[in-house]
């Protein structure tokens, strides 16, 4: 599905990534872990899009596209979504008029009818179960005035709406309590399939209880430092990163050279 | 992409022109002009009075050209066209007699007029350069009492009326605008709604400037007696000139007791294009009286068009516990100016008043806020709330507010709140990461920025202020 060749990237001219390679099947949940400042949060948004970072070297195909080429929005109706770290508001637009225009937009690009107000009411009601919001979320505006715990609820209900092929949930555990968090994260349990993947990227080991990933890839200093199955997030909860960062910057692991 | 700037590249559909022959006049303007008008018109003696009146007075004004935030060349007044009109039979019996041609055109601007196909809920008076063509749903209306006809009309069939309200609020030697309009007005629409009547349905003028050298000055004058109330609607749109025409209005409100008026407007005149050549030249008084204890009057604007606003819609608030409101959301793109806002005098005892503007600019343009708030000292307990938001498209435009307060009377309340944002890349790039495009992205962050506007629009008014903002900052983002 997800195929990353020798991945460089960076912002203001300060390489970050500095090849990376990843592929992703179907079916899977990949872990992205790594220290602050490993390039997690870089590699999650340079697959998004942003526009604030430059991809100076390698390749991204996405189900054989180059998703280099594709601008954010287009990416994101192939299928791409990411759960934002810090989730933006949007004051004035309530989040119903938004998710339905971010639906109808998927649906267009399918050649599917688009849904009306009423008809997407239905559908929101359903959807929003998987994350426990009730009505009173969707009448307010995007994001303006929820907790962090709403709002990162929030991202994952516009997960489920969106229904992606691929969802990369940038440190989505990041500030949350224990009871948000497990909603969260049964949210992102019931939506994932066989059929789509998801990328975790975060700092802890924690949501990997709730998530449990099949590949861990641990990042240092824009590589991929060290990679293995899910017991690699308990070995590094145990010794944290520094033997890593340490093991990569002299180049000992020997994973990775690019 | 790492930087939000400017392309723009929009369509303006009402650019076109009606090709049909036209009564004009010799342009420039001396008193034979204004006699000529009258003449025109066979106007009463009493009203060609009015007419000179202001005019010897223009003639002592000076344009304000200092204090409004707007630059323009120097407008010559005798190269002006004053009074247009497309021939047709004098007396129209129906509007089955109105030409063809002119129905055609709005029609096309989506104003049907014939019968069969009339706006359901909304009567229109329809006004082609200097004249009103054809007002529909009149006797319907006048079954409850309530007038609505063209403003010559109004002058030949009420002139008690006439005489009593013109130029009660906004007098002939109000300002240099005022005045010039004043003097050469040649049309507009007259709404009077009796003592306790609710006005059936809503009242809309829609304005349309066809010639490309005449201006346009019209005159509205809305009356509502006790207890009556009504909402009115204004649309406007002109072909696209090379040359710059001036609109010049007055807007007159009357409120008495307990009466409501909501009066909203849509202007969309031609802005110019990207280098700011051509575009309507809108100077327009506007003001609301509140004269009676209880009543309310309430301006919504969604100002787009023009390459030059100059419009302060405001109200008197005279009578005690009267309220007055404005709404307004001011766009501007490529190279218009706007310098717009309103006034709240307050006079009355517990008078209140409630200002939010939005102003949006987008390209090289130019937005102003401009409001006084004026509290004198009889107005015990009077509260005014302003709040002011602006926002920038780009780094090539500029926004300004120029709030003006003045309090003479220490029981009452004023607060004013002010904000400057832009449109964040992370705002855009949230959305869009959401399968959103780019300039549906900004069309629905600015929709929801003026959200508190248009929740104060009817219905219809409000789905097309929402397509039109989006429609007018098409490739304003790249």
């Amino acid at each position: 599905m997800l195929e990353i060749k020798n991945l460089h990237a960076g912002i203001d001219g300060n390489e970050i990534l500095k090849g990376i390679n990843l592929t992703i099947k179907k079916g899977e949940i990949h872990a992205i872990m790594g220290p602050n400042g490993s390039g997690k949060s870089t590699l999650a948004k340079v697959l998004a899009g942003h526009p604030s970072y430059e991809v100076t070297k390698g390749e991204v195909l996405f189900e054989g596209k180059n998703l280099l080429e594709l601008a954010p929005d287009e990416r994101a109706r192939e299928g791409i979504f990411m759960a934002f770290q810090y989730p933006i508001e949007v004051p004035g637009v309530s989040n119903a008029q938004f998710l339905r225009l971010a639906y109808n937009e998927k649906r267009k690009h399918l050649g599917e009818e688009e849904l009306d107000p009423l008809e997407f009411k239905d559908l929101l009601k359903e959807r929003a179960k998987v994350v426990e919001m009730d009505a009173s979320f969707m009448s307010r505006s995007v994001n303006e005035g929820f907790s962090g715990g709403e709002k990162k609820r929030n991202e994952i209900l516009q997960m489920a709406v969106l229904e992606p092929k691929l969802a990369v949930l940038d440190e989505t555990d990041s500030g949350l309590d224990i009871d948000a968090l497990r909603i969260v994260a049964g949210g992102v349990n019931q939506l994932h399939n066989p059929e789509n993947a998801v990328i975790l990227v975060t700092h802890y080991q924690r949501l990997l209880d709730y998530i449990v990933p099949q590949f861990v890839h641990v990042l240092a200093n824009g590589r991929i430092a060290k990679e293995g199955g899910k017991e690699l997030a308990l070995e590094l909860e145990e010794k944290g990163y520094d033997w890593l960062k340490t093991a990569a910057d002299t180049g000992t692991l020997g994973v990775q050279a690019s | 992409m790492s930087t939000v700037e400017i392309l723009s590249k929009q369509e303006y559909k009402y650019g076109f022109v009606t090709d049909i022959e036209s009564d004009v006049i010799p342009r420039g303007l001396t008193e034979d002009t204004i006699r000529l008008i009258a003449a025109k018109k066979n106007e009463p003696d009493w009203m060609l009075e009015f007419r000179l009146k202001a005019y010897r007075h223009w003639l002592t004004m000076t344009e304000p050209t200092h204090w409004p935030n707007i630059s323009y060349p120097k407008i010559d007044y005798q190269d002006v066209i004053y009074y247009s009109a497309p021939k047709q039979k004098a007396v129209k019996a129906s509007l089955d007699e109105v030409d063809p041609e002119l129905l055609k055109t709005f029609e096309k601007l989506g104003i049907p007029l014939t019968e069969q196909k009339q706006l359901a809920g909304v009567a229109v008076d329809a006004i082609f350069d200097s004249v009103s063509v054809a007002t529909t749903y009149k006797e319907k209306l006048k079954k409850h009492g309530v007038i609505f006809c063209s403003f010559t009309e109004a002058i030949k069939d009420y002139p008690d009326l006439i005489k009593k309200y013109l130029g009660s609020v906004v007098p002939t030697n109000d300002n240099f605008f005022a005045a010039l309009n004043s003097a050469v007005f040649s049309d507009g629409s007259f709404c009077f709604i009796p003592k306790g009547v609710r006005c059936p349905m809503e009242l809309s003028t829609y304005f349309r400037i066809n010639n490309s050298e005449s201006g346009q000055f019209e005159r509205t004058l809305i009356v509502a007696e006790e207890g009556a109330y009504v909402s009115y609607l204004e649309g406007c749109t002109a072909p696209k000139f090379d040359k710059n025409q001036l609109h010049a209005a007055v807007v007159e409100l009357v409120a008495l007791d307990d009466a409501q008026i909501k009066y909203s407007t849509v202007q969309n005149w031609y802005a110019g294009d990207e280098n700011g050549v051509g575009g309507i030249y809108n100077f327009v008084t506007k003001r609301g009286k509140c004269a009676g204890k209880n009543s309310k009057i309430s301006w919504t604007q969604v100002e787009t068009g023009s390459a030059i606003t100059w419009k302060y819609p405001s109200c008197i608030l005279q009578g005690d516990n009267s309220i007055g409101e404005f709404y307004s959301v001011a766009l501007t793109n490529h190279a218009q100016q706007a310098d717009t806002g309103t006034k709240m005098i307050h006079l009355g005892k517990n008078t209140r008043s409630t200002i939010i503007s939005k102003g949006i600019a987008a390209g090289k343009s130019n937005n102003s806020y401009r409001g006084l708030v004026k509290v004198m000292p009889k107005a015990e307990n009077a509260r005014n709330y302003t709040q002011c938001d602006s926002m920038l498209i780009g780094s090539n435009c500029g926004a300004n507010t120029f709030p003006y307060i003045e309090v003479m009377n220490n029981s009452s309340n004023v607060e004013h709140e002010a904000s400057t944002s832009k449109i964040s890349e992370e705002q855009l790039f949230y959305l869009q990461q959401r399968g959103i495009s780019q300039e549906d992205a900004v069309s629905l962050i600015i929709n929801g920025f003026c959200k508190d506007v248009f929740l104060q629009l009817p219905m219809e008014f409000a789905v097309e202020a929402t397509r039109l903002l989006g429609m007018k900052l098409e490739g304003s983002v790249g």
